[in-house]
Order: structure tokens, then sequence, then C-alpha cells
């Protein structure tokens, strides 16, 4: 039977593969996401980031559970990175998670960033599509590290929540990471520690700075995950900014920015796999940079006559 | 295409001890698998449903508790039942010589014991993963 017909009519077996030809970047990838595009929309997309260690799986399980006493059925899919160095990864994410396990309205997956040059974001933007599509109400994206990866989240995210703790080091660091751009809220993990209280005043010294988030002010939410303190109260954050964006039309303008972004980055990842067919598998990039080489020519020359012959 | 091989390392049952495990693990992450880890004291409910959700090549479980030839075929029975024909499940521990031809009839691909070189496991998925 068809992959996309039992992924709709609520088969997990075959959402799980789904998910795995995107990974794959398998060929048969671009007809499934075709046929499961129109089933898409419906999803409230939640992204949890922060630094490691921060608590985000124990958070999410907790928010996951929340959200399932509420009804709603819950996607989560738990990015872990992959060792640069032998291509494997261990994902530890379901370890904070296995009350869930059992839960037949909870579907998590764990997602290595196999390395892929900025082609996560979109495999994971597919991912968030499936579960849509497979009828998720809640899904939430939870991603490690600092940097670009963490704003590739914000562009999937309809509320993205920005995972703290005390004791990282001071202020500079979080203005360093650039975390105070992306968070819609903050929460402070493991507040029952040391130093949160402190950690608490600096951020909302630094966020009153911030000039540019005129609309919504970032709250900031004290949690301790493992005891679920603060939870409920989270929850009632991420609802009010649900509700702030889609009043203020926010929402569909980050619809809509998501929506280019997606289309920018599977246009280049399409266009970089056919050059790379073009130009390397075929042995012409080693002529090139042997006529480089010998300074007979010049890339921009060779990148010209590419284009022209390309585009013919 | 960018394929991975995808193991579930496991810890069925009560015994609370993944020293073992953990090293496998690492081995298996240092040879370019991407292995999911769920922790300690899992059922064979709970190791089925994340291998069919994971969607894993292998599921590999290690016990030191003596439950093995409940626990492991109980798994095998599962994650045949969820539909899933091809995942490779293979055991690990402190298993009896004994024990493990009634394992491999019950479906357990191969056993290692303890002293095996992780690479012998490592080989054995690279050569049975289709």
């Amino acid at each position: 039977m068809d992959i996309v017909k039992e992924l709709l009519n609520g088969s997990r077996l075959a959402l799980a593969r789904t998910i795995t030809a995107i990974e794959n970047e398998s060929e048969e990838t671009a007809a499934i996401m075709k046929k499961l595009y129109p089933h898409t929309g419906h999803a409230f997309v939640i992204g949890i980031t922060g630094p490691p260690g921060a608590g985000k799986s124990t958070m999410t399980d907790k928010l996951a559970r929340a959200y399932r006493k509420m009804g709603k059925t819950v996607g989560i899919i738990a990015v872990d990175p992959t060792s640069p160095f032998s291509g494997g990864a261990i994902l530890g994410d379901r370890i904070r998670m296995n009350s869930l396990t059992l839960d037949e309205g909870v579907f998590i997956r764990s997602m290595g960033t196999r390395g892929s040059l900025g082609g996560l974001s979109h495999k994971t933007a597919d991912a968030v599509k499936a579960m849509d599509a497979f009828g998720k109400d809640v899904i939430f994206v939870e991603t490690v590290g600092v940097g670009q990866s963490e704003v590739d989240i914000v562009k999937m995210a309809d509320t993205t929540v920005v995972v703290l703790i005390p004791g990282m080091g001071d202020d500079i660091q979080a203005i360093k990471a650039g975390i105070l751009e992306i968070g819609d809220i903050f929460a402070i993990n493991k507040a029952d520690h040391e130093g949160a209280d402190k950690l608490q005043v600096e951020l909302n010294m630094m966020l009153d700075l911030d000039s540019h988030m005129s609309k919504w002010r970032p709250p900031i939410q004290k949690v301790v995950s493992s005891r679920g303190d603060g939870i409920d109260e989270l929850i009632e954050q991420i609802t009010k900014h649900n509700e702030h964006v889609t009043e203020t039309g926010e929402l569909i303008k980050r619809r809509r920015e998501r929506a280019k972004t997606e289309f920018l980055e599977l246009l280049q990842a399409t266009l970089g796999k056919y050059i790379k067919k073009q130009i390397v598998d075929t042995g012409k990039l080693n002529s090139y940079v042997d006529s480089m080489q010998l300074h007979e020519t010049d890339p921009y020359t060779i990148v010209h006559e590419t284009m022209d012959s390309l585009l013919k | 295409m960018e394929k991975r091989i995808r193991v579930l390392v496991a810890k069925p049952g009560l015994d609370g001890h993944d020293r073992g495990a953990k090293v496998v693990a690492r081995a298996l992450r240092d040879a370019g698998f991407e292995v999911i880890y769920t922790g300690l004291r899992q059922t064979p409910e709970q190791i089925a449903e994340a291998a069919l959700q994971e969607d894993v090549n292998v599921i590999a479980m290690s016990i030191l508790s003596g439950a093995h030839p409940h626990l492991f075929p109980k798994v095998v029975d599962l994650v045949r039942s969820k539909g899933m024909k091809d995942v490779l499940i293979i055991g690990g521990g402190v298993i009896p010589e004994g024990d493990i031809p009634a394992l491999k009839e019950a479906g357990i691909a191969a056993v290692f014991t303890p002293g095996t070189p992780t690479s012998d496991i490592v080989d054995f998925i690279n050569e049975h993963v289709k």
C-alpha cells in the first residue's frame, strides 16, 4: 500500500518510515512530501532550545504530558549532534521521555544533524510536516547547541522557548550566543539551584535593553522540570504568546517567512545536487582546478561559462 | 541518498548496570551508526515501540540479570507483530552458552557475551543489515 495513504490513515510505522526517507534524502521523498503538503498547516510548532545539559528533554517531556492531559496529541523531534569524526551519533533524548513511549498519542523521533550544510533545517521542517499531516496537534522541535542551528529552529517554530540554567557564565555569554533574539519565552530551568535569581535579573535587564521587540516582551519563567514546578505556568506563557502572534498577524508573517526560506533552501539543495552531478561526478571539476592551478584561467571565468551552459 | 544505519541500544529488565551498553553504544557511534539509547529498565513493549518510532535497522539489547530467556523473545514477537520484518535483533550481556541456541531459535540473530571485541558487533551489523 501507498506509504502516504497509510500515514494519513494513522499508521505509526508509515510515519516512522516517511521520516527515514526524509533523513536519507531517498528518491521517493519528493513524491511523498508533495502528497503530504495539502494535509499540513494545522499543528502548533514549539521550538525548545538551549545549551547542552539545560534540561530541554526533561522539560519537553513534562510539557508534552501537560498537553496530553488537555487532550492534545503530541509529536516530538529531538535533534542531537552527529559526530564530525565518525558520522555516527548517540541520540539520548528518549532517556528523559520514557514515560511517553507507550502513549499512543505521542510520537517521538530522534534525528542526528548528519553534518548537512543547512540541510538540517529543511529535513527537520519536512519531519514536522510529516507529523503535522499525521494529525499531531502540538509538535516540539528540540535542539541542542548555539548558533545557526538554533536560529534555524526559530524559523520553523510558531513559538520558541529558550531554556537556560544558572551558573553558565555572565550576561555577556548570553548576548554572545545570540539567544536573546530568538526566544519568545525564556525558561530558567533548575531554578532551585543557586544563581537562578541573578540570572533572572540579568536576563530581565538585557531584554529591557532590546529595542526590536516592541510588541512582545519575552517573559521569563522559572521552572524545575524534574519536579514539574512551573510547567503549567510555562504553558500559560506559551498559550499567551500563541494568542499574541495570532491576533497581531505575526503568526501569518512567520509562516510566510518560513515558506519562503523553505522554498529557497530546497531550490539551493536541488541546484547543489544538480551541480554536483554535472561537474563533480563528471570529472570536470578536476580539469577546472588543474587549469586554475596553472593559471590558465580563473574561477570567475569558469563559473561564468558554467552558468551559461547550465542556463542554455 | 544519505543512508545511515540506526541502532536502538536497549536495556530490558531490572538490572541497573549499563556500562556495557554504553561501551557498545559508543563503539557503534564510532563506526558511523546513529545510536538511539533509551536508558535503563525498559519493558519489551517500550523497546518495541521506540524501535518503531525511530525506524531502526537494529535492536541491540543488553541484559545482566538473567531474564533474557523471557525478555529477548518477547521483544522479537512484539517487534515482528508491529510489522517490522527486517529489523535485526541482537543481544548481549551475561548469557550462559547453553541458553544461546534457544535465543537464536526465538529470533535473536546473534548473542555477544563478555569479552567480545566491539568490532565483532560492528562487523556483524554491517554484514547483516539489509
